[in-house]
Order: C-alpha cells, then sequence, then structure tokens
C-alpha cells in the first residue's frame, strides 16, 4: 500500500518545487545588444572525446571561452562524435566565417589543413599536433597554427620528484593509447627518474614500471574512458611495490586515482591540467604535469583578433610556461626542502640548454 | 487500456509476419498475443517471435515512430537551453516568455538540421545551398550498404549484430590496397572495393560457418568479432608496415587517388560513386530476396528453419551464404568511408556505422527499399546534426536520442498504435 502512495506524494513535492522555483520576478526588457563591439568569431571542433575528457578538448573549449567573454567575441562549438565528422563540422565553421577555427587532436590535421589551403583568408589552428603531407613529412602553412606542447620537459621534472619522494623506490607510469601525445610525457617522466638513479647511491636505485623509452614499449589502458582498465593497471603496479603512479590517460587516470586511495601512501601524478583542482583526489595529487592549452587558445585568439596572427607554431616548453609542474599543495610540507631546490635547478638547466630532454615523440617544430 | 490486457479486448486474430491470420484463441489466454499466438514449432521460437514481433509493424508504426521522436526530441532541445531554463525561472511572472523562447529554441534548432541536411536557403551560393542535400546522401551511403546487409540477415532469421566488424574489416583492406598496392586508374578503386567486400565477407563468414556447423549463436559471436575487429584495426595502426608511413600517429597513409572513389559531383560536393554503389546493391538485395531461387531458400529459412529444412533446403547452407552477403555488403560501407570520405585508416574510421545500420534495418523494416529510405533519413540527421549543433549550439547527442527513440518505439509497435490510437492490425482486418 505504501506504495501507491509514494509516486503522488513525490510528484507532489516536486510540483511545489516547480511552483516555488518559478516565482521568481521577469526581468525588465532591456535595450542592450549582444555586447560584443567586434564580429570577430573563434571557433572550435573537438575531436571524439567530447568536451568533458578532461583532456585537451576540454582545456581548448575552456581557453576559449575565457577569450570569448574577456573580449566579448562570437563562437561556435562543434563536438565531433566520430572521424567522419571532422571535415564536416570544419566546413560548417568555415561555412560561418568563422575568423579562427580550431581543431582538437592530430586526428583534425587533415580536416584543418585542407580548409585552411582553400580559404586562405581565414585563420586556422590545431591543437596538440603539427601539420604533415601525404608521406608524413611537416609542412607549414601561412595561415594556420599549429599549437604543441613539450611535456617532456616537465614530466622530466616529476620524474625525478617522483624517483626522489619514492619510499618504496618503485615508481610506475601507464598510457591511454600509444601516441606521440601521450608517450612524451612517458618518454620525460622515465629520464626523470634516470637522471635521479645517475646521482643515487648503489641501494637507491629507482625501478620504473609500466614504460620502456628505449624500446618504446609500456603499459596502456586501450582507451581514454574506461575508468577500470586504470583501476586494474594501478592495482598491478601496487601489487608490484609502485607507490607513486602517473595516469597519462585523461579520464582514465581518475581510475587510477580511485585505486591509489584504496592503498595507503600511494601518490599520483596527475597530467594535463591541476589535478589538485580539477579532480576529487586532491589529498594523493603530489604534483600535476600542466599543460597550458587554454592559455595558448586564448593568447591565439587575442592575437588574431589584434592582426597579429603567426603561423609559426606555438611550442609549449618550461621557458614559455607552455607546460609547468603544478604547486604540490597538500604536500608542500612532505617534499623535503633539498628535493624542491634540485627540481628548480633542473627546471632552470633545461630552459638554459643545460639539459636537453630528448624524446622520438616531442613535437617537431 | 485498449490494448488486450482483458482477455476481452484482446484482437480476434494476430497478424504475423507472413502476413496470414491466425486464431486468436491461444493470445486471449495468455494476454501476450504474439509470444504466444504461434506454437513453438523447434528451432529458437524465442528469437523467432522477437524478430517477428519486430517486423509485423505496419509502414505506419515506422513514420509515426519518427515523429513521436522528433517531437520528444523538441522536448529535450527545449530542456537543454539555457535560455529557456532561464524563463522558466519567473515562469508565473510572465509565462508568455516560456513559450516563446521554448518555440524559437527548438524550431530553430529543426531548421537547422533541415537545412543542414536538405536544402540551406541561408547559404552564400546556390551551391552551397544545394550541397547539403547531397551531404545526406555521402552521409548516408555506408549506412544503407551496412544496413542492406542487417537487413539480409534479419530476413533469414538471422540476428547479425556484427555489422561493426565487417565494415571495420572492409574499411582496413579497401585502406590497406587503397594506399600499398599501385595500379592504374579505375581498376584500382575497383579492386580495393572487391577486397573491401573480401574483407567483410571474410570476417561475417566467421560467424556464418560458426553458427552452422557447431550451433553458436551468432549474437555472441558477431558481438565478439566486433570487438575483435576494432583491436586488430588499432593493432595494425601501430605498426609501421600496415600504415606504410613513418608517423607516430595511429594514422595511415593517404591512400591514392587512382584509389579514390571517383566525385559524381565537381568540388565542393563530396558525393562519390559510393553512392551508385548503394543504389546497385539495394537493387541487387532486392533481386535476391524478391526474384531469385537463393533469396527464396533465405527466406524460407528466416520464416521457419524446421520447414525448410524439411522441404530439403539446406539450413546450414544458407547461413553460412546468408552472412557471407552481408559481411560483403558491411564491407563495402567500410570502402565508401576509406575510399570516398576519409582517405585514410584512423582507429574510429568506422564510426558506429555497424551499428547504426541496425536501426537502418530495423527502420526499415528489413526490407530492400525501406532500408534505403531509412539510410537515407539517417544519413540526413547525420548531416543536418553538424549545421544544427555549430549554429544553434543544440547539443549533438539529441541526435542520438531521436535515432534512439525511433528504435525503441519501433521495437514496441503495441505503444506507438496505443499514443495514436491505432486499431491493431487485427481490428483493422475484422473491420
Amino acid at each position: 500500500m505504501k506504495r501507491t502512495y509514494l509516486a503522488p506524494a513525490a510528484a507532489m513535492a516536486a510540483a511545489t518545487a516547480l511552483v516555488l522555483s518559478a516565482c521568481g520576478q521577469a526581468p525588465e526588457e532591456s535595450a542592450g545588444g549582444e555586447g560584443g563591439d567586434t564580429d570577430f568569431k573563434a571557433c572550435l571542433v573537438s575531436d571524439a572525446g567530447g568536451w568533458d575528457d578532461k583532456s585537451f578538448n576540454q582545456s581548448g573549449r575552456e581557453g576559449l571561452d575565457s577569450a570569448v567573454e574577456e573580449f566579448g567575441i562570437e563562437e561556435a562549438l562543434a563536438e565531433s562524435q566520430s572521424d567522419s565528422d571532422f571535415g564536416p563540422n570544419v566546413d560548417n565553421m568555415v561555412q560561418q566565417n568563422c575568423s579562427l577555427t580550431f581543431g582538437v587532436g592530430f586526428l583534425l590535421e587533415d580536416a584543418i589543413q585542407e580548409a585552411a589551403e582553400a580559404n586562405p583568408d581565414l585563420h586556422f589552428g590545431l591543437i596538440d599536433s603539427t601539420f604533415a603531407d601525404a608521406d608524413g613529412n611537416p609542412v607549414e602553412l601561412e595561415n594556420a597554427k599549429p599549437l604543441v606542447f613539450n611535456t617532456a620537459e616537465a614530466a622530466y621534472l616529476a620524474g625525478y620528484l617522483a624517483a626522489a619522494t619514492s619510499e618504496s623506490k618503485t615508481v610506475a607510469t601507464f598510457g591511454g593509447i600509444q601516441i606521440p601525445s601521450v608517450t612524451v610525457f612517458m618518454d620525460g617522466f622515465a629520464d626523470g627518474v634516470d637522471k635521479y638513479n645517475e646521482e643515487a647511491g648503489e641501494d637507491e636505485q629507482v625501478t620504473l614500471l609500466g614504460w620502456d623509452k628505449e624500446g618504446q614499449e609500456g603499459s596502456f589502458s586501450g582507451d581514454f574512458e574506461n575508468q577500470g582498465q586504470g583501476q586494474t593497471l594501478t592495482e598491478q603496479f601496487i601489487s608490484q611495490d609502485a607507490d607513486i603512479i602517473m595516469p597519462v590517460a585523461g579520464p582514465v587516470g581518475l581510475g587510477a586515482a580511485a585505486a591509489a586511495k584504496e592503498s595507503e601512501g600511494t601518490k599520483i601524478i596527475w597530467v594535463d591540467s591541476d589535478g589538485y583542482e580539477s579532480t576529487e583526489y586532491g589529498d594523493i595529487i603530489l604534483t600535476s604535469v600542466m599543460k597550458q592549452i587554454s592559455q595558448a587558445v586564448h593568447d591565439t585568439v587575442e592575437q588574431a583578433m589584434n592582426d597579429e596572427f603567426e603561423a609559426a607554431p606555438y611550442v609549449g616548453d618550461l621557458s614559455n610556461e607552455g607546460v609547468g609542474l603544478a604547486p604540490y599543495h597538500d604536500f608542500e610540507g612532505e617534499v623535503p626542502e633539498e628535493v624542491k631546490q634540485k627540481v628548480e635547478e633542473l627546471k632552470q638547466q633545461i630552459i638554459d640548454g643545460e639539459i636537453t630532454v630528448e624524446s622520438p615523440n616531442a613535437p617537431q617544430a | 487500456m485498449t490494448n488486450g490486457t482483458n482477455p476481452s479486448d484482446a484482437p480476434g486474430t494476430e497478424t504475423s509476419v507472413t502476413g496470414q491470420e491466425q486464431p486468436a484463441d491461444t493470445s486471449a489466454a495468455g494476454g501476450t498475443p504474439t509470444a504466444g499466438g504461434t506454437p513453438a514449432a523447434g528451432g529458437t521460437p524465442a528469437a523467432n517471435s522477437v524478430l517477428r514481433d519486430i517486423m509485423s509493424g505496419s509502414w505506419l508504426v515506422s513514420v509515426l515512430s519518427v515523429v513521436v521522436a522528433l517531437a520528444l526530441g523538441g522536448v529535450l532541445i527545449a530542456a537543454a537551453d539555457p535560455d529557456v531554463q532561464a524563463t522558466l525561472g519567473y515562469f508565473f511572472a510572465r509565462p508568455g516568455d516560456f513559450f516563446i523562447v521554448a518555440w524559437q529554441t527548438v524550431s530553430e534548432a529543426y531548421m537547422a538540421l533541415l537545412r543542414g541536411s536538405i536544402f540551406d536557403w541561408e547559404a552564400r551560393s546556390l551551391v552551397r545551398a544545394v550541397r547539403p542535400f547531397t551531404e545526406s546522401l555521402v552521409a548516408a551511403t555506408p549506412l544503407i550498404l551496412a544496413g542492406l546487409g542487417i537487413a539480409l540477415g534479419f530476413r533469414s532469421g538471422l540476428f547479425n549484430i556484427g555489422g561493426q566488424g565487417q565494415v571495420v574489416l572492409g574499411a582496413m583492406f579497401a585502406g590497406y590496397f587503397g594506399y600499398a598496392l599501385g595500379l592504374p586508374p579505375v581498376i584500382h578503386f575497383l579492386f580495393a572495393l572487391v577486397m573491401a567486400a573480401v574483407g567483410g565477407a571474410i570476417w561475417a563468414g566467421i560467424a556464418g560457418v560458426l553458427k552452422a556447423r557447431t550451433g553458436a549463436n551468432e549474437v555472441i559471436v558477431t558481438i565478439m568479432l566486433n570487438s575483435i575487429a576494432g583491436y586488430l584495426l588499432s593493432y595494425l595502426l601501430t605498426q609501421s608496415w600496415f600504415k606504410a608511413t613513418s608517423s607516430a600517429n595511429p594514422a595511415s597513409r593517404t591512400i591514392f587517388d587512382t584509389a579514390a572513389l571517383p566525385p559524381l559531383l565537381p568540388d565542393p560536393f563530396r558525393l562519390h560513386l559510393g553512392f551508385v554503389v548503394a543504389i546497385l546493391a539495394t537493387l541487387f538485395v532486392w533481386w535476391l530476396l524478391e526474384r531469385s531461387t537463393l533469396g527464396f531458400e533465405f527466406r524460407a529459412v528466416g520464416e521457419n528453419p524446421d520447414a525448410a529444412r524439411t522441404a530439403g533446403i539446406s539450413v546450414s547452407r544458407v547461413t553460412i551464404l546468408v552472412m557471407i552477403i552481408a559481411g560483403a555488403l558491411a564491407g563495402l560501407g567500410g570502402a565508401a568511408q576509406v575510399l570516398g570520405t576519409e582517405g585514410k585508416l584512423t582507429g574510429g574510421v568506422a564510426g558506429t556505422i555497424g551499428f547504426d545500420a541496425i536501426t537502418v534495418a530495423l527502420l526499415g523494416r528489413s526490407r530492400p527499399l525501406g532500408t534505403f529510405l531509412a539510410g537515407l533519413l539517417f544519413g540526413a540527421f547525420k548531416a543536418g546534426g553538424y549545421l544544427m549543433q555549430s549554429q544553434t549550439g543544440t547539443p549533438i547527442d539529441i541526435v542520438l536520442v531521436v535515432q534512439s527513440i525511433i528504435v525503441l518505439l519501433i521495437a514496441a509497435p503495441p505503444l506507438v498504435r496505443t499514443i495514436f490510437r491505432l486499431p491493431t492490425p487485427a481490428k483493422k482486418v475484422a473491420a
């Protein structure tokens, strides 16, 4: 009998809430227009990951949104669901006269390149990839700017930090899919661990699980969606004694964080954004290897608006702060002072060119 | 309430897939007319009755399903729009705002859908104005081809859920022979097309042989083969011998121009020969099912495998043949993608064509012409969705929701009849 009353009761409650919430004041008719003082239009086409991928699509959109808010320009967004959507989506942006159209990810390279060649009067940007011809040789276009990031440099610092603070002397990393923009993190991380091992004593050596830079082989979860797979991989690393893990797999990293949370003393190094702020796992995130996509998108929009668009590739690295380590947040007190200093020193040495972080996956520009 | 919950309301007769009326005495007792109406004749009665249920609906039900889905989609478009949400905040102060804004939002979205799929009256040039219709045809081409394969399976009593894997294999073969091999013009793309059909046929053939020889359930086998095909492609795209380029990205070399399907119209139109292939395939499947002896055997097995066996038809031979032909059609769908529009192999080159094709075949009632028209409709949804999303900011997921609701309603014809107070087909006959 109870069930009989439940539905009407719930309906009543819902209706009441609706009525109460609908009693607000109607806004005055305002004479103000759209507020835009320019007819500049910035547009963005995602890859199949979508806007909430906790990775480059999301960062790209954040950058565009901030530029739209700041400069009062128009925007158009298109989310691709599959690879065959790229061409039509970019074409639609061209048809609505987008002054600057960004594509996110290497999969949009062909679509952006084709549109750029056919529309020399419009500007384009490509996030996380450079342009290449059919045989894979790099090409430069006059009206399309690649935005790429040498994340190996920041991941190098993270690798050193992880090795220096690991108590079990074992650290690990894994990727989502084996593509250059993922493995470039893993290469840098591996080099950072090696750097620590060079200076450390015989019995202080740190083992890296999940990536072999020489052989370019390692652990991958297989996609950028399946968090369960990230959790399983992380549990395996933990059972092999790893206590600091860097997942390079977008939202799959959340699975890794969930597994790390279950195991006392295990820490995560987040990637792309500052995980302390963008995830719920701030208390186990040692630091993050940040890739400032949103800043780069914002800046490119600003340049294009002011007629200062340059097609030369933007390469984010430590020196221009396009990549970097996030603050330690909760671990500020736990990371030893000399390690912090050493990380700063290494950063300066990389900026000065005394150390070059080499990776076959780093952007060629 | 109008639909046979009470035995006295139950229809006098029930139309089966064969179009024959059966006495409803069993259904009145059972309360589930279709499932209980036919005595189990061996084989897999459960699967057969589901198929029968799906296919016994009328054309009207298909059309009404689309109408209902669009109406529900409109509600969702309004609900997802921030402007509409804002007017709800002061609904009682000025209710008119809500209805005006909601109407504007929904009509703008559907107008954009129309402009993106049929004719863009706001375009800058005539070429651009008529281009959307050709884009719908481009998007429809792989759906029609793969959908025909699925439909052929349905008519022959096979739940081929493996369209996706077969499309992937077709794309893989078409792509590889498109960029790894240098052949003269015309011969090259014809060869690549044939190889795509072979690739799809092999993949579906595996499921067909397993079903025929061991009785393995084709639903499970084809689903598993989908996953295997996807991972096989991902693996091959990490191998430089396969993708024929030194780039580290998981994408193949671009196909040679000789392998590309010739365009039917000049730039900027993308309509290519694949659409002609889709028309020819539709005619072929119609001839096969309706006019050929082989097709008669297919349909006989689909209606009743035991009766077909008794009549001297080799059910296992039919099973294998149906799967091979279905796979070849799906493989051509994959070729239309790679050789027609994409030009290279990537992990997502097949998109969700194989799964959308199931929807297309269902909406088309598993008839060749129906599948062709359903493919056009879904192609139009796809082409229109691009414009709808980029110009009105309507979430692209709405298109997916509309498609899903269509399937849902088609799978439940009584629901549609109830919504529109339609008489059940049986009552129509009685009247």
